[in-house]
């Protein structure tokens, strides 16, 4: 006998915490911020009766210190936060990306620079998402849309998290966040949870960097019989700080290798009408949303227009965006920033395609009209 | 086992980790290693229970010398990830070593706040009253009046002392002794590690090289005898106030209060409708 689940409202951060919940994080460590707050609000008062751990933390830099200390005793972690936050979280966020450390950071986006515009949408952090933190360093990066997306794009990061062993940021923003909508939490044979592997081998065998076939090295949790060092320097394969040219160009490499190797697992976008378009949407996060009204309304005048909504930003899913620059006479990148990920739709465009910008920065969302009127302005612009 | 220092460096030290360590001859960073490992011995814990971590300067490179779950972090950042680490694994005995520096300037608010927090942790800061490693800047702790690579004219500012700071914020066991004085220090450093709460001991130690040669004490000798001279036994002090020259030793604080894992088992138990 299966129930149906039950239907509720739900506002995208609690859909965020629900989703961190069915990935098994049990371990949660954060700083007030609006609009990021209501995560660490219900992660309080869930995680205990999960058996987990919350802990307000006396800045972002503790709160981050915190969430990588956790994952290395074992535990899945996560921390919440927006702009500011996020700012100071780069240090130890740095850290977990050299000592390959499974985290997932929540960044509800506020208008920025500094401390900007609490608490209106924007999509001003997603560069630093990618280059926030020092150093040639490997990262994924998501970006939520809806309150359905909040809850497997959670379960998602921590899978991605796990299985490569990198920190994963989930880009929210202020509009996702705090928009409820009905939603039905799925059960747990609904969706797959990823945990880290963990060494099989005897303790004197173990390689803690190992520069293995897939470049993931199996991960023992502190406590667990195998003892190891693990420290922010660039180290050998036995986890000691090194300065020799081979070994580190080695490690480097390995970093970033192991995010190419799974591109085709990581990169994900959706098509939505873009087997015939002649026009393109490229949009991501509360953006996707009113495009994908636009691209319906559009289709509705015999516009022939299509979306490519980008779950994945870094690293930045050039297959996808490559079939809809190779098809369509013109693409759209409409984007409450300047164009950051316009720039990427650019580097990955080698067809005559033209690219066109839509950007909003006062703080106030991009509505589906200003998407379809820019879509008209290309139709009739076209041909060329 | 016998605990000669043969025995505990074939126990302790990381056979497969390449020495020599990076420390100067004569630095003081050795005799508290050394003195941490009797500490370690003394408790009876296992290996395996203990996690030994550091933030950076000369102090953090010391987890990478010895055989125990050992994270080397950022700069000041060493009790915000021993904060993870314990509330993941309760337990695990969790020992964050830092310098002056490093525990009282770029940390000094993560400091405070673990103490107020009491959260079962032992931190061990070790004092030498200036920044080592990057070449003898002034630290929190550089006297008034010495001389350090930004204040070649003397230094203006004034002193933390470290463990009426953690007093203060609220650490449930407070120690202080120096390199000199290595008996108590191993006592000391057992008796943190056995506490349960927060628990800090201050070290003051020597940096002849960056400290000791602009201020007129350019060899440990020198430093040491200065630690002899200056140091009183708290336990020797009654009413009479201490020179301005002099500092106290010992215990300095021991108290019970609720600790942090206890007072969260009672919210999870709360959460799960137990009682």
């Amino acid at each position: 006998m299966t129930s149906k689940p039950a239907v509720r409202l739900l506002q995208g951060n609690e859909a965020v915490v629900y989703g961190a919940l069915a990935a098994g994080c049990r371990f949660f460590a954060g700083y007030p911020i609006t609009p990021a707050s209501e995560i660490m609000e219900l992660m309080a008062e869930r995680l205990p009766a999960e058996g987990g751990t919350f802990i307000q933390m006396e800045d972002e830099i503790a709160s981050m210190g915190a969430v990588v200390g956790a994952s290395l005793a074992g535990v899945k972690s996560m921390t919440a936060t927006s702009g500011p936050g996020f700012s100071l979280m780069q240090e130890n966020l740095g850290f977990a990306c050299a000592a390959e450390v499974p985290c997932v950071v929540v960044n509800v986006m506020r208008g920025g620079p500094s401390t900007g515009l609490p608490t209106s949408p924007a999509q001003g952090d997603v560069l630093q998402a990618r280059w926030g933190t020092h150093g040639d360093h490997p990262i994924i990066v998501l970006a939520l849309s809806s309150v359905a997306d909040c809850f497997a794009l959670t379960v998602t990061a921590f899978n991605l998290s796990e299985r490569y062993r990198v920190p994963v940021i989930l880009l929210s923003d202020e509009m996702v966040a705090h928009t409820r909508e009905t939603f039905a939490l799925p059960e747990p044979s609904g969706y797959e949870v990823v945990d880290r592997i963990v060494p099989n081998v005897p303790p004197e065998w173990y390689i803690p960097y190992e520069n293995n076939s897939r470049g993931v090295p199996a991960m023992a949790a502190m406590g667990s019989g195998y003892r190891h060092h693990v420290t922010g320097l660039v180290h050998d394969p036995q986890g000691f700080p090194t300065q020799r040219p081979e070994e580190i160009d080695a490690f480097l490499r390995r970093l970033h290798r192991k995010i190419t190797n799974g591109f085709a697992e990581i990169q994900l976008t959706r098509r939505f009408l873009l087997d015939d378009a002649e026009l393109a949407v490229i949009a991501y996060g509360s953006v996707a949303r009113s495009a994908q009204r636009a691209v319906t309304m559009a289709r509705e005048q015999g516009i022939r227009a299509g979306l490519l909504q980008l779950h994945t930003l870094f690293p930045f899913p050039k297959t996808a965006a490559t079939a809809v620059l190779r098809n369509c006479r013109a693409v759209l990148v409409p984007e409450l920033n300047f164009g950051q990920i316009s720039r990427e739709v650019k580097r990955a465009n080698s067809f005559p395609t033209e690219i066109v910008k839509l950007n909003r920065v006062d703080g106030e969302p991009l509505s589906p009209g200003e998407i379809l009127a820019q879509l008209e302005a290309m139709e009739k612009g076209g041909g060329r | 086992m016998s605990t000669s220092m043969t025995d505990l460096r074939d126990r302790y030290l990381r056979h497969n980790k390449k020495f020599p360590h990076v420390w100067c001859p004569g630095c003081g960073n050795g005799i508290v290693m050394g003195s941490l490992l009797r500490a370690i011995h003394r408790t009876g814990l296992e290996k395996d229970e203990i996690v030994l971590l550091s933030g950076i300067g000369c102090s953090g490179r010391m987890p990478t010398y010895v055989d125990f779950n050992t994270l080397h972090t950022t700069h000041g950042r060493a009790l915000t990830f021993a904060t993870g680490i314990k509330l993941a694994r309760p337990e695990l005995s969790v020992i964050a070593v830092m310098g002056d520096g490093d525990a009282t300037a770029i940390g000094g608010n993560h400091f405070i706040h673990a103490a107020r927090r009491n959260l079962d942790l032992t931190a061990v800061i070790i004092n030498n009253q200036i920044y080592g490693m990057t070449g003898g800047q002034y630290s929190p702790t550089t006297p008034s009046g010495s001389r350090a690579a930004t204040a070649t004219g003397g230094h203006i500012e004034h002193a933390f002392s470290i463990a009426d700071l953690a007093v203060t914020a609220g650490a449930a066991f407070v120690a202080r002794a120096t390199v000199y004085h290595t008996a108590l220090l191993d006592s000391l450093l057992e008796k943190a590690i056995n506490k349960v709460g927060f628990a800090m001991v201050e070290i003051l130690s020597n940096c002849h090289v960056q400290f000791g040669r602009r201020n007129q004490t350019p060899d440990p000798v020198t430093m040491m005898e200065g630690f002899r001279d200056h140091a009183v036994r708290a336990e020797t002090l009654k009413d009479e106030t201490l020179a301005d020259d002099k500092f106290t030793i010992g215990v300095l604080t021991d108290r019970e209060m609720p600790n942090y894992i206890e007072e969260y088992e009672k919210i999870r138990r709360k959460a799960k409708g137990e009682r």
